[in-house]
């Protein structure tokens, strides 16, 4: 099964009260661990997204499309990354996330992807 | 990947994954990371397998390699965590050669798992998910749905489950042989749980639901194969004869259809066989408990054509399970059964005798029961008042449906 791995964290200010080796060591430990799930298979996708101050939001009502500055909602802490990655059950899919390093400076949402089927238009 | 190859490894992913499992348990100490490297093992075989052919020993060459893998994995990981340096050259160094991949070694990790699973530490509903999921191989998604619950909830309790054997460091093994039998109780518990989580939801709709049922045996014949104890054996027997009667239990309409009136050429006659071969072999062990016991009733039924029930022997196995485990409800079931040897009245004396202690009140199958032998001695007003009691207390189902039907016959 495909899970995401959503990271919710506070972009500016997760790695407070680290120094300026542990920031670099914390960065190369998220490349490695990307590195080792890649190796053993589990690893699918993985994407760290921009601030959600650099976001727009996109709405189409009555055919028309209209944009907001900013997320869709405002938190403290945001969608900071996803990985997509392959598990063989939710629990499986939650022991991976645990080894992504953000799990300690932030917190990790584990959904389920779905599959969306072509609907029959003629139903 | 050549198609032998992949077959193979196919087939050897479903039979071994769990064996493989509760042997890195051991190895490396914990559940995490027995699984990472069961997950590694796997990946380097559907890489190497089909290039360099399936090993003589594919479940040593898994645990083997699982175990160099997690080895890297901390050394890798040392980069981060210092203190898995020195726990990488430990396991380094103990050394685990194939010969000591021996059967009685693989058997022994089994029930080490079986066990820790279903330590008394855990909460019940724990330690039944972690069996499911550890021991069978079920997933979180399946286990959710055949106990009607979802997945996140599971998980969080396999994940709970998994921290307190962690931090209470609760051991991974086979008990000693004084507290084996009390720990052995705790584990057929969660297997006949299982077992009836399945059976009593297989005239309902969730087929997933009756998939535990055939999940149970599954895990009763390997408890019997690892610990042939003849509580073990018992339970297994009582499973097969339950679960053979499965086809019979239904009607046409989803209803249940009760004991009495079911179609034997419907029963399982297989299951019958090898429960009542199971029975025997229990009680030639000497010590038999409540399976075993129950097991033995549920064959006397099994094996009656429903007109030649032995029912002086019936009595004395539940003259037997009462001394083995007191309950008011088995002594109900006995009082029905000294009812079919020596006539009702003799029943309804019996029923009597626990209602005046106080028990069964509110348990509407005394009433019914009750109902049931006042009828059949033709004490008509009586057998009325007993069925109403009952229905009173029946909320539901196709027990109300019989004695709807009875007190309409009765009126």
């Amino acid at each position: 099964m495909k899970y995401a791995c959503l990271i919710y964290l506070n972009d500016l200010h997760h790695l407070d009260g680290f120094t300026e080796p542990q920031r670099a060591a914390f960065i190369n430990e998220v490349l490695d661990n990307d590195e080792a799930l890649r190796q053993s298979g589990n690893w699918l996708d993985a994407h760290a997204l921009d601030l959600p101050t650099q976001a727009a939001t996109v709405r189409v009502r009555q055919g028309k499309l209209a944009t907001t500055d900013g997320p869709f909602v405002e938190t403290k802490e945001h969608l900071a990354g996803i990985v997509i990655i392959e598990a063989r059950d939710l629990n499986d899919a939650i022991r991976i996330a645990g080894t992504i390093p953000m799990a300690r400076t932030g917190a990790i949402e584990v959904r389920p992807v779905k599959f969306v089927e072509r609907q029959d238009a003629a139903a | 990947m050549s198609a032998a190859a992949g077959i193979t490894l196919e087939t050897v992913y479903r039979t071994e994954k769990r064996r493989v499992l509760a042997t890195l348990i051991r190895l490396l100490g914990g559940f995490e990371r027995a699984e990472e490297a069961l997950h590694d093992a796997f990946a380097a075989a559907a890489e190497q397998w089909p290039r360099d052919g399936v090993p003589k020993n594919p479940l040593a060459w898994l645990v083997s390699a699982g175990r160099f893998k997690a080895i890297d994995r901390m050394r890798r990981n040392a980069r981060h965590d210092a203190s898995l340096t020195e726990l990488a050259m430990r396991l380094e160094t103990e050394a685990a050669g194939p010969d000591e991949m021996d059967e009685q070694t693989i058997a022994d990790d089994q029930l080490r798992l079986i066990f820790t699973c279903c330590h008394p530490a855990l909460p019940a509903d724990a330690q039944t998910a972690l069996t499911l999921r550890e021991v069978c191989g079920l997933t979180t998604e399946e286990i959710a749905a055949a106990f009607l619950s979802s997945a996140p909830t599971i998980a969080q309790r396999i994940v709970r489950a998994k921290s307190k054997i962690r931090d209470e460091k609760i051991p991974y093994e086979t008990p000693e042989k004084a507290e084996l039998a009390e720990r052995l109780e705790y584990v057929l518990r969660v297997v006949y749980l299982v077992f009836n989580e399945g059976y009593a939801a297989s005239s309902g709709a969730s087929v997933t639901r009756s998939d535990l049922s055939a999940e149970a045996i599954r895990l009763g014949r390997l408890l019997v194969a690892l610990l042939p104890d003849p509580e073990a054996i018992g339970l297994l027997a009582l499973m097969l004869l339950h679960d053979s009667r499965r086809a019979a239990r239904t009607g046409t309409d989803g209803s249940v259809v009760l004991f009495d009136d079911q179609d034997r050429a419907l029963w399982n006659r297989q299951q019958i066989e090898e429960g009542t071969a199971l029975v025997a072999r229990a009680f030639a062990i000497g010590e038999v408990g409540p399976y075993a016991i129950q097991a033995a009733i549920a064959a006397e039924h099994a094996a009656s054509n429903g007109m030649r029930t032995d029912w002086n022997r019936v009595v004395s196995l539940y003259d037997l399970l009462l001394r083995a485990q007191p309950s008011p409800v088995a002594e109900l079931n006995r009082a029905a059964a000294v009812a079919m040897r020596d006539g009702p009245g003799e029943g309804i004396k019996l029923i009597e005798a626990i209602f005046a202690r106080g028990e069964l009140a509110d348990y509407y199958p005394a009433h019914s029961a009750k109902g049931e032998l006042l009828r059949r001695a033709g004490r008509t007003a009586e057998a009325v008042a007993s069925f109403r009691q009952a229905l009173k207390l029946t909320k539901q189902g196709p027990a109300r449906d019989f004695i709807e039907k009875r007190l309409a016959e009765l009126s």
